[in-house]
């Protein structure tokens, strides 16, 4: 289970980079898309799509079942990753190089944990 | 408390996702994940633990009369050797439960019922047998594994003799011996049955030969690209070949003939005949769909015709590994059953396009 020191955390098993103060790609760790099985589809979200922090920022659906991935920044949506229409495994195979959205204007966020921290949380979990 | 098959630790030791169905715990998946699962079955093999499943035995000269009036299919046809798909159905013409019937001889029936509705199922039959038959339940001397998958055969002919292996669909050999790698010998019932969709077997053993068994196959077909499989995948697969689940397609409060389901109205009585008869022409029909828009579309989100109408509901629904597409079964309104017609789901808010297409969506020629 991989846990890049690099990247920030949540609670609902997302990463967030911030690229610079404002800026910050969005993906799911490698503990959620373990958790989810092989993902069949990504329901992005919409370029443009005002995002808030601890609400739902789009959907991942696997065979079993659908989940929302909760944005854990407050932001506007800047750019989506359009690979995951057509290769959602790709979330499996690299969730921490298959980012799925690029948030703007970042203005607020969730509790944060860095990997360590988010590395405990998922023993806590499983 | 929920129950364990006898391969519960194997599965916990292959690394088995274990989760509650129908009073067990069983692996919805192993480390290889639903779709591999799925695929090795469409084109190689793939192995499951089914001993959840419950074998009820009805024995004696009453044992015919008895099986007529509980199921919906005819018995007194039956051959030894044979095997049947058949209902219970409610004084309503509801579905108690769907099952198999394996005849091993004219006074001697096993019954193989859905794990979930076990304990149900095991009253309803003893509340309603009467007369020179003796009643069983025997599901926790018995363990069930289902081989499925085009090497199936050459797999189970690695170590079941030619004899015990049924040249038939919907047929079984009563007593195959299998010799397993190390020399052990063990005894069971195997039939050219299963809910995949695929060629394969159902092999029947004692409890105590499970293990032992499991990993024999395992062993043998190894070469073969053989897997075990989880409850992930046999849903998949069975949803992929359009058939009905129960709980999903079929409930108490569903006919056969609006399931679309086999039931045998004259020439004999059964419990809930007349019921059914009474419904008269169904209103409402189970149709296979096919999803043309984005997304999958699962059970309970309605179905609408393009006019707005509420004309239906999703009963199961996924997306098929091996056909790269989502597919649904539902019931809408009989006059709405129309193949092609263009229906839209409602999905968490979301609209979605589907069309009623023929079932099964998959098929092998046999």
């Amino acid at each position: 289970m991989k846990f890049p020191a690099e990247l920030k955390y949540t609670r609902t098993h997302e990463w967030v980079k911030m690229e610079t103060e404002t800026d910050a790609l969005v993906g799911i760790s490698d503990f959620a898309q373990d958790q989810l099985g092989d993902l069949v589809f990504v329901n992005l979200p919409v370029v443009g799509d005002t995002v808030t922090a601890g609400e739902t920022l789009c959907d991942v659906e696997s065979v079993k079942a659908v989940s929302d991935v909760i944005s854990p920044v407050s932001g506007t949506v800047a750019a989506v990753n359009e690979d995951l229409l057509d290769a959602p495994e790709k979330l499996n195979e690299d969730p921490y190089g298959a980012w799925i959205a690029r948030i703007e204007k970042v203005s607020a966020t969730e509790e944060l944990l860095d990997a360590a921290a988010y590395e405990a949380v998922t023993h806590e979990e499983a | 408390m929920e129950k364990k098959t006898p391969l519960y630790q194997t599965h916990v030791d292959a690394g088995g996702k274990i989760v509650e169905f129908g009073g067990y715990l069983m692996p919805v998946q192993y480390p290889t994940g639903v779709i591999a699962e799925h695929m090795a079955v469409r084109t190689k093999a793939g192995l499951f633990d089914v001993s959840h499943m419950a074998e009820l035995t009805l024995e004696g000269p009453a044992a015919v009369e008895n099986l007529q009036r509980l199921v919906t299919a005819d018995i007194s046809k039956m051959t030894d050797g044979q095997v049947k798909y058949a209902m219970f159905c409610n004084e309503n013409g509801g579905i108690v439960d769907d099952l198999v019937i394996y005849r091993r001889a004219a006074d001697r029936y096993l019954l193989v019922v859905n794990a979930g509705n076990h304990d149900k199922d095991a009253a309803w039959v003893e509340r309603h047998v009467s007369g020179d038959v003796e009643y069983r339940d025997i599901s926790d001397a018995v363990a069930q594994l289902a081989l499925q998958g085009p090497a199936s055969d050459v797999i189970l002919r690695r170590i079941c003799e030619e004899s015990g292996i049924p040249a038939k669909y919907y047929h079984f050999c009563e007593d195959s011996l299998l010799r397993l790698p190390g020399g052990r010998e063990i005894r069971a019932i195997v039939s050219q049955t299963g809910y995949t969709g695929e060629f394969g077997y159902e092999i029947y053993c004692r409890a105590e030969d499970a293990v032992d068994l499991w990993n024999a196959l395992l062993a043998v077909g190894a070469d073969q690209g053989l897997i075990p499989c989880g409850l992930g995948a046999r849903d998949t697969l069975r949803l992929e070949a359009g058939m009905p689940l129960y709980g999903h397609e079929m409930d108490e409060g569903i006919s056969p003939k609006e399931a679309g389901l086999p039931c045998k109205l004259d020439g004999k009585d059964f419990i809930g005949r007349d019921a059914i008869i009474a419904r008269g022409a169904p209103k409402i029909r189970r149709v296979g769909l096919e999803v043309t828009g984005r997304g999958i579309v699962r059970e309970h989100c309605d179905l609408y015709a393009p006019d707005g109408r509420r004309i239906g509901w999703i009963s199961s629904g996924t997306y098929c590994p091996f056909l790269k597409k989502s597919v649904a079964m539902g019931y809408v309104n009989v006059e709405e059953a129309v193949e092609g017609a263009k229906l839209e789901a409602d999905v968490r808010g979301r609209r979605i396009e589907a069309e009623i297409v023929p079932l099964p969506f998959y098929k092998i020629q046999r």
